[in-house]
This record gives structure tokens, sequence and C-alpha cells, in this order.
């Protein structure tokens, strides 16, 4: 795992001690603060005292329950980014929790290069506007409002879910984007595929995009998923 | 509870009683109202009769005297069945009439009044009743004439008679009826309830006994046996589900046990321990995978997802799945083309892309031509289709390919959990993608379908069609290359 760009407070519910301890500590290896509450009576109180970047949420808790935590803290009108982790891994679960306030939703098990990659876009969100309408990454540009994308002096032509697809990785461009991630937020489906069908849209996007060129920007993260950057970091 | 108390507290029995009650009142009042009204027409007619002869007699008298008067009355006072006459002088003496006695102080009254009396020529000592008059005469005379009021009291005797028995035989049958119907229908309550105890005991099979009259309690127990049987199919589902994971989860399981096992025993390099977990959290992702399939079905089969459904265009969702594989397909060889027409359907889009995603994916994987020695393949042959259309009231969404197909006598069982036919035993996959698919479709009130491509396979979602309001799908987005300037 590479080391993080910039350091996140995190807090995370979990009632679990192992699966919390667990946590804890790999979001720590990596370079960021994690706090841990244990129920959502506590968390609730951590998290409108504590400043944090993103609240990572169980959605089963004793004393409260997540969708609550959540929505007691909306009420407040506290928007700090919440990722909610929940057992409940079905589409309409997903909903519901996005709709009580959640800002994505990780069913379990997880994989902690998912959890993390998804953290890491979550705070991001919250950094800044990142609605620009160029986005650059080294030499490669594209353009959001004329659809143009180019690579040095060289015009691309790219296929509408191409764009798309390079237009997600470039908005989180220095992040690691999971096939997951992409398939949720590029082609708006929630289930699992059995076969490797984003990687073969990755490589032909990346066939479009690098090939050529000395300087590879779209790079695979092994055991995580994608990241468009410049250069090695 | 005794049986008689159990017959008593039937709601039929109650009903009865409460009906009793009601019908028993009902024709008391009737009779009441009868009696009452006979008795004063009985009396009106007593009135008038009294009345006409009272001013006939005061015109004899005024005509011809005491003596017409009394010769007169001595007359018709013989008449069989005459009225009752009574002529005293002014002391109270009686000077003509067939009456023997009165009750005192009725002469004394002048006007109505009703009497106990004794006619002259009674033998018996009885007191009789009769409605009088009596006037006065110009001499001081005074005149009775009245009326015998037994056929009154007869009539109405016969009216309370009647009122007596109507009200008994009302109270007999309707607590005999009562407590047949009461019976009758406790008989079969308690049938259903002795089966319903043996089913909760754990007979899942028993089912209610259905009369074959139709009548309420025959609809409620063909409901409950309707419901029944639904419980036990999916008891059975459950069943067949438990079982399934036990085998087919246990076996990968086994396997990532004895691949931690035997890391741990060869003491290896790093690179081996490393290759070692790696195997592992791909084998746990494997498992993860079958067991979210599991549940999704399971879901899709109990009938939980029906709660997102909603109005879509199954087109858009034929080139959405079309879209995500094309590149996949070509990869492997394979052409991937989508024929699809605006056709509105209802349902829940994201498992519905789920089963087409899946047909797709097992066209690629299975439904490549068998390679001959000496033969070409064509394209033609190397092409997977995905069509939706509408026909007549189902909307279809199939994919379909060239390949092998699968033989007509294995195509409902490739539909079941975790079954790997022959062919494709050797490529992964879970078994499970038939499976979903056709929960999927059943939770729509459809099917999956499986038929002969002639050569290939051509598999079917055939789900009920949306009807009316299909101005509401907007048109489908054409799928061409963005332009760059």
């Amino acid at each position: 795992m590479t080391a993080a760009e910039r350091t996140m407070r995190l807090l995370i519910i979990e009632d679990d001690r192992e699966s919390a301890d667990y946590l804890v500590k790999a979001f720590r290896e990596v370079g960021h603060i994690a706090d841990h509450a244990a129920d959502g009576e506590e968390g609730l109180a951590m998290a409108e005292n504590g400043d944090y970047d993103v609240l990572v949420v169980d959605r089963m808790l004793p004393k409260r329950d997540g969708l609550s935590l959540i929505g007691a803290l909306r009420d407040k009108g506290e928007s700090t980014p919440v990722l909610i982790l929940s057992a409940l891994g079905q589409v309409d679960d997903r909903i519901k929790g996005l709709r009580a306030g959640g800002d994505d939703y990780l069913p379990k098990p997880y994989s902690f290069a998912e959890l993390l990659a998804r953290v890491e876009v979550l705070s991001r969100r919250r950094g800044g506007p990142a609605e620009d309408t160029l986005y650059r990454v080294g030499d490669l540009e594209l353009d959001r409002l004329s659809h143009r994308v180019a690579r040095g002096k060289d015009e691309l032509t790219l296929q509408p879910r191409e764009f798309r697809l390079l237009e997600y990785l470039m908005k989180h461009a220095g992040q690691v984007v999971t096939r997951t991630m992409l398939l949720e937020n590029v082609w708006d489906y929630h289930f699992d595929p059995q076969t490797n069908v984003i990687d073969v849209h990755i490589s032909r996007l990346r066939s479009k995009i690098d090939k050529g060129f000395d300087r590879p920007l779209l790079h695979t993260i092994r055991g995580a998923g994608y990241m468009i950057r410049d250069g090695i970091r | 509870m005794t049986a008689f108390g159990k017959l008593v507290r039937t709601t039929a029995f109650r009903l009865t009683l409460v009906y009793l009650l009601l019908f028993a009142m009902f024709a008391a009042s009737l009779l009441g109202y009868f009696a009452w009204n006979t008795r004063r027409l009985i009396t009106e007619e007593i009135t008038q009769t009294v009345n006409s002869e009272t001013s006939e007699m005061n015109e004899i008298y005024g005509r011809g005297g005491m003596f017409r008067l009394v010769r007169t009355i001595e007359y018709r006072a013989l008449r069989p069945g005459a009225n009752l006459y009574l002529v005293t002088t002014p002391t109270g003496q009686a000077v003509a009439g067939n009456v023997g006695s009165l009750a005192p102080g009725v002469m004394a009254t002048r006007g109505w009044s009703e009497t106990a009396y004794r006619r002259i020529e009674d033998a018996d000592d009885r007191d009789h009743r009769a409605l009088v008059r009596v006037t006065e005469l110009e001499n001081g005379f005074r005149l009775l004439i009245g009326r015998d009021l037994a056929e009154r009291r007869r009539l109405f005797g016969i009216v309370a008679k009647a009122a007596q028995w109507s009200v008994l035989i009302v109270v007999v049958l309707g607590l005999g009826g009562g407590i047949f119907v009461a019976r009758r229908v406790l008989r079969r309550i308690d049938a259903m309830t002795g089966t319903a105890q043996r089913i909760m005991t754990g007979d899942l099979s028993g089912r209610l006994p259905v009369g074959r009259s139709g009548d309420e309690l025959d609809r409620l127990a063909e409901n409950l046996n309707a419901m029944l049987e639904r419980i036990e199919a999916l008891m059975a589902g459950l069943k067949e589900v438990s079982d399934n994971i036990a085998h087919d989860l246990k076996t990968p399981l086994t396997r990532l046990r004895n691949r931690a096992e035997e890391a741990l025993a060869k003491s290896g390099c790093e690179a081996d321990y490393r290759a070692a977990l790696e195997r592992t959290i791909e084998e746990s992702d494997g498992l993860i995978r079958t067991f979210n399939a599991l549940l999704m079905i399971a879901r899709a089969e109990s009938g939980q997802a029906r709660g997102n459904m909603d109005d879509f265009d199954a087109a858009e969702v034929a080139g959405g799945i079309h879209e995500l594989y094309e590149p996949l397909a070509e990869d492997d060889g394979m052409t991937l083309k989508v024929k699809a027409e605006p056709t509105p359907v209802h349902g829940n889009r994201e498992l519905i892309s789920q089963a087409l995603a899946n047909l797709v994916e097992n066209a690629i994987k299975y439904g490549k031509p068998a390679a001959q020695a000496g033969t070409v393949v064509s394209m033609d042959a190397r092409q997977i289709t995905i069509e939706a259309r509408r026909e007549g009231d189902q909307v279809l969404l199939s994919v379909t390919d060239r390949g092998p197909g699968i033989p007509e006598a294995d195509r409902k069982h490739a539909v079941e959990r975790f079954v790997r036919l022959e062919a494709s035993r050797t490529l992964p996959g879970s078994g499970l993608g038939l499976s979903l698919a056709s929960a999927v479709a059943t939770l729509h009130g459809g099917e999956l379908r499986l038929g002969d491509a002639y050569p290939g396979l051509v598999a079917t979602l055939a789900l009920p069609a949306r009807t009316g309001a299909g101005d509401r799908v907007a048109p489908p987005i054409p799928d061409v290359p963005q332009k760059v300037a």
C-alpha cells in the first residue's frame, strides 16, 4: 500500500473489537489518524466534538444504530462524509443507507484496499470543489464541457463510456479507484460481475491514452484497483 | 372447556340467540298490535249497535210510551243471542229486561260503563262482563242497553294463545337451529384446528379439509392451504439452500484451510508465504461472491426485493449490458450485438441487469462454437446477440449464442443452484448464474427459458409487460463515438 498523500482524521465507529483494532491499525499504517468508538452514543459524541474528515460507521451498533447516528448528525447540520459498513449488502439496504444520509456504502466482508480507496475519495470530496471543467494530469487534458480529450498535442477519440471512465479516474487523480467504485460510479451497477469486465475497459482506455507515450499515466495498483497520476510519487 | 360450553361460545350460536330474541320480539309486537286492534274494532262495533238501539228505543218510547217500550224490550230480550236490556223505575226497580243482576251503581251512572252482570235465565252463578249504556227517559225511568263482551274476550284469548305458541315455536326452532348450525361449524373448525395443530408440530404436508359447498369456511380453508403450500415450498427451498451451502461451500473452505495448513507446515521463504496468502484471499473472495449470489437468489425467491420496482426501458438495460460486456467479448474473440426496441417494463432494474449480465457472461464463457478440424469458424458463429422486444403481453430479454447449446434434457437441470453441466466443469464459475437469472424472472412473475438457437443456446428472460402508459419511456440513446474536434 502506498503511503497517504495527505493525512486524514478518521473516526471508526464499530462495536466488534477485533475489526475495529484491525481498521485503526491499518489506517495508521498508511499514515492516517484513526480514532475508535465502540457504540452509537459514544460515536455520536465523538463525531460531534472531534474534527474528522471521514466517519466509518458500522450499521448495527449497540445503544444507537448506525443509520440513526447519521440521521442525528445530519439533523445537527454536521456534513462530515460518512461511509457505512454493513453486513447487509443488498441493493435495497444500500439505498436505505444512502437515504439516511450516508455518502457511501460498503458491504461486509470488504477488503481494506477497497475501504481505503473509498475513504480517500470521500475525504477529497470534502476538501474542495472538484468540479473543475478542465482536468489535467501530466500532459493529459480532459475538458468536461466540450468533451475533448488531448494528450500533448494529440487529440484523442473516446467512446462516451471511455470518456466517463477517464473523467472519473481524472477527477480522483492520485487516488486509488477500485473496480467496484468504477462499476458503481461509471456504469451505475451495484452487482459483482464474475468476470474481469472492468479490466478490459481499462486496458482499452489505456491503449488510447498511454500507447505510444513514454510516460504511462494510468497505473494498475495491485490488489486494489487503478490510479491515474503523473509519474511516480 | 366442556363440549356444551364450546357450543354455546360459538359465534353461530350467539348470533342465533340474538336473532331469536329479535324474532320473538317481532312476533310478540305483531300479535300485540293485532290483538289491540281487534279489541278496538269489536268495541267500536258494540258501541255502534248499542247507540243505534238506544236511539231506537227512545223513539219507541216517544211514540208509544212506557207500555210500548216494555213490550218491545221483552220481545227483543227473548231472542237468542240478544243484547242486554233493563228498564228501571226512578227508584231502581226493574220493570223489564233480561238482566238479573248488575254490579252496584251501574244504573246510577249515565253513559258508558263496563260491568259484571248475570242474565235472568242464566243457571250458573258465573258473572259475565258487558259493555252497557245507561240513559234516562223523560219520566225518570232508566234504560240500559248493552252487549256481552265474551266475543271480545274469546278473540283476545285466541290471539294471546297464538302469541304464546308462536314465541314458543320460535324459541324451540331457533335454539335447535342454532345448536345445529353451531355444531356443524364447530365440527369443521375442530377439524381445521386439528390439522393446524398437526402442521404446527412439524408435518408441513398436512392440508385443511375443504368441503364441496364453496362457503366461506371452504374458501378460508382453500386460502390457508395455498398459504401452506407456499410455506412448504419456501421451507423446501431453504432446506435446499442450506444443503447446497453445506455441500458447495465446504469444498472451497476445505481447500482454503488445506492451503493455509500447507503453507504453515512448509517453512518456505517470504515469497511462498505471500503467494499462499494471496491465493487465500482470492479463494475467500470467490467464497464471498458465491455467498452473495446465494443470498441474492434467496432474497429474490422469497419476494423481498419487490420493494424496489420501478418503470424503465428494457432496451436501455440491454444496451447498458452490451456496452459493459462488448470489449470483454471482443477480447475473447466474440462479437456482442444488441437488437433492442423501446420496451417499457416494470421491475427491479438492478436485478434484471444482473440477470442479463449473467446470461451474457455465460454466453461468452460457454457459447464458443466447438472448433472442428479443418473448418474455419466464421464470424457469424462467434456472435452473441442481446435482444429486447415485446411479444404479446411479455417482454423478452434474450441472449443468443452460436455455441454448443444445452441438450434439451439438461435444460431444466441447468437452472438449479450449483449445477455445472459436464461441458462447463473445467471452466471457472459458481454454478449460480442461471439460478439467479431464473430467480429474478420468477420474482417479476416471469420465467427463464432456455431454448435451441440451431445451433446454440437462446436464454430468455420472459417478464410480464407493463400495460399502458408506454409513452413514459425515453427513446434509446444512440451509441455513437464521441466526436472530438
